[in-house]
């Protein structure tokens, strides 16, 4: 069926696999932890900022293959963003994973379009989101730790 | 088995037993019975198996609701009218249907609930909170649903008790060993569940509730998983409190069971006050109604209940003991060619054993799972099931869990296992 085949798209089942910055950042001023708790999935994402820049991110947890497929991509699609522009990626990007994306704007989320067939899964949608709530939530939190409950 | 569904039927009617045991069951007549179950999703045939979340309705329970709100629709116990004295009837008629379905010695040990959660609340904040001081005990297992425990952690914060659970072993069996230990002088409650959700182990109930019982201690059976699935006699179980869900008896939501021993309600105080549940009222003070009314406070659902008697109906004409047989084939089928499949891992392979099996795939997470066999058409559950300690004493965030009632058939089985080999397929 197309719906299945586009939500675990060849790259979404490869970051799975093999996750990119997918460590503790030991030299990180930010982090935050993300729990879904109906389905378990628990992940940690580490930030280093220099002038509101994220210079590094990093995860690492467990969870479904959307879960942490989204969060390899991130971590790898933020770096080099300041704060404004990597939460402007997450509107998008939630825009895209819940279907409510301009058809023009597609192309401004470059990697990331793989998540395109969350849509026709909306329990999925948590899932694809949960990294995302991590990042924003140690970008608002000056201090080290912060938690997002459900996001 | 004639007439199954089709009306309402006494217990064990039209079912002949012959020599030897149950008689068969018709699986391909029983499923007509349900509507939902010849549905499609995703464009395949349904395949229900998450039926320990909740179960399919026969059409006899659809039909006896909407007859009940389109002719008969009325308050219970306060009109002196012709619907309300009929509506009045029918459900202390389903209070009465339910005593024989447990082998209650009397229909004042039934208690309406809204579900097991609300039951086990109920005797909680009532029994428990009359009688545990600083110190005590309660003691269940870990592998509790969070319903039989976290209504356990609020009353130890309330009163100073505390809680203990009895571990479980590898295959997901209690350790009775430990159960002998935590049994102690201070134990003044002991909850378990009889049919684990999580892992499918049946409890051996009987011989805890005698050990229980020899020390003076009350024991709770949450019965939610093993009311629908195996026949439940609460006298020979010789438990306290038995509770139970509707909606899993493949009757409606918004109506539960407690069962509790006679002498024990008369002592408890009411949980809930409001009306129904009164002797009399004045400003200075009330009396409480008798037995079972003192522990339903307002109105209660009605439609739900008169459902309720319809499922145990339904229930009891198939037969508990056919439903069992059938089950039993049905899992020991399921495991044998779940457990063959590469890189599955079962969880929970306890001995005794019901409707539930619970696995892990390697390199597959259990919600991806669940996402390619719903693209199948097979309904199952992937996450935790409210048992966030069996996860843990697993080493598991997850699992996936498909769940059976007596109207799955093996061809569904076969459906199941083509869907984890396409997950591993996916993912490989
Ligand atoms: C073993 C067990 N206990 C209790 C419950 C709670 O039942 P309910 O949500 O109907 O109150 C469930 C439901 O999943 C269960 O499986």
């Amino acid at each position: 069926m197309a719906g299945l085949s586009e939500l675990y798209q060849n790259v979404i089942l490869e970051h799975n696999r093999s996750p990119r910055n997918y460590r503790v950042l030991e030299n990180a001023n930010r982090e935050a932890e993300g729990n879904n708790p109906l389905c378990g999935d628990q992940l940690t994402v580490w930030l280093r900022m220099e002038d509101d820049v994220i210079q590094e991110a990093t995860f690492q947890g467990s969870g479904c293959a959307i879960s942490k497929a989204s969060a390899s991509l991130m971590t790898g699609a933020v770096k080099g963003k300041s704060r404004r522009q990597a939460e402007e990626l997450f509107d998008r990007f939630h825009r895209l994973v819940t279907g409510r994306l301009e058809p023009s704007e597609p192309e401004t989320l470059g990697k990331l379009a793989v998540f395109s067939g969350v849509s026709a899964f909306p329990i999925r949608v948590k899932c694809a989101s949960l990294s995302w709530h991590a990042l924003k939530a140690a970008l608002d939190q000056p201090g080290k730790i912060v938690s997002t409950e459900q996001p | 088995m004639s007439g199954v569904g089709a009306t309402r039927a006494s217990p064990g009617r039209g079912v002949t037993r012959k020599a030897g045991g149950a008689p068969p069951l018709d699986v391909e007549r029983i499923r007509r019975d349900f509507p939902i179950l010849s549905s499609t999703v995703r464009g395949k045939p349904l395949v229900y198996l998450d039926n320990a979340a909740t179960s399919q309705k026969p059409r006899a329970v659809i039909d006896a609701i909407s007859r009940f709100y389109a002719a008969e629709n009325a308050n219970i116990h306060r009109g002196v009218h012709y619907l309300s004295e009929r509506a009045t009837v029918a459900y202390d008629a389903v209070r009465e249907q339910v005593a024989r379905f447990l082998n209650a010695g009397s229909s004042r040990e039934i208690i309406f609930t809204r579900g097991t959660t609300e039951a086990i609340n109920l005797v909680a904040q009532s029994y428990g909170r009359s009688v545990l001081r600083p110190g005590d005990e309660v003691l269940i297992t870990g592998m509790e649903h969070h319903s039989n425990i976290v209504p356990w952690q609020l009353l130890c914060e309330q009163t100073g008790a505390v809680l203990r659970a009895v571990p479980i072993t590898d295959a997901g069996e209690l350790d009775l060993d430990a159960f002998d230990r935590l049994l102690t002088g201070r134990t003044r409650l002991l909850a378990i569940v009889h049919l684990s959700n999580a892992l499918g182990t049946i409890n051996p109930v009987q011989q805890l509730v005698a050990r229980a019982r020899a020390r003076g201690v009350p024991v709770l059976v949450d019965g939610a998983q093993s009311a629908p699935h195996l026949a439940v006699d609460v006298q020979a179980l010789d438990c306290d409190f038995f509770a139970f869900s509707g909606h899993k008896l493949f009757g409606p939501t918004g109506i539960g069971v407690l069962y509790g021993r006679e002498s024990l309600l008369e002592r408890m105080p009411p949980w809930q006050g409001g009306g129904d549940m009164i002797a009399s009222v004045t400003l200075e003070g009330s009396t409480w109604a008798p037995l079972p009314a003192k522990f339903e406070a307002g109105t209660p659902a009605i439609a739900q209940a008169i459902g309720l008697g319809q499922a145990i109906s339904y229930l009891e004409a198939v037969g508990m003991d056919a439903i069992r047989i059938w089950e039993s084939q049905l899992l020991a089928h399921a495991t044998e060619r779940v457990r063959d499949l590469p890189g599955v891992r079962l969880i929970g392979t306890a001995r005794d054993k019901a409707s539930v099996l619970s696995f892990v795939v390697d390199g597959v997470h259990p919600h991806d799972v669940g996402t390619i066999l719903d693209d199948e058409g097979v309904a199952i559950r992937a996450g935790h099931h409210c048992a966030q300690p069996v996860m843990q004493r697993f080493g598991v965030p997850a699992t996936a869990r498909a769940s059976f009632a007596f109207y799955n058939s093996f061809e569904e089985i076969e459906a199941l296992v083509r869907g984890i080999e396409r997950a591993r397929q996916v993912f490989g």
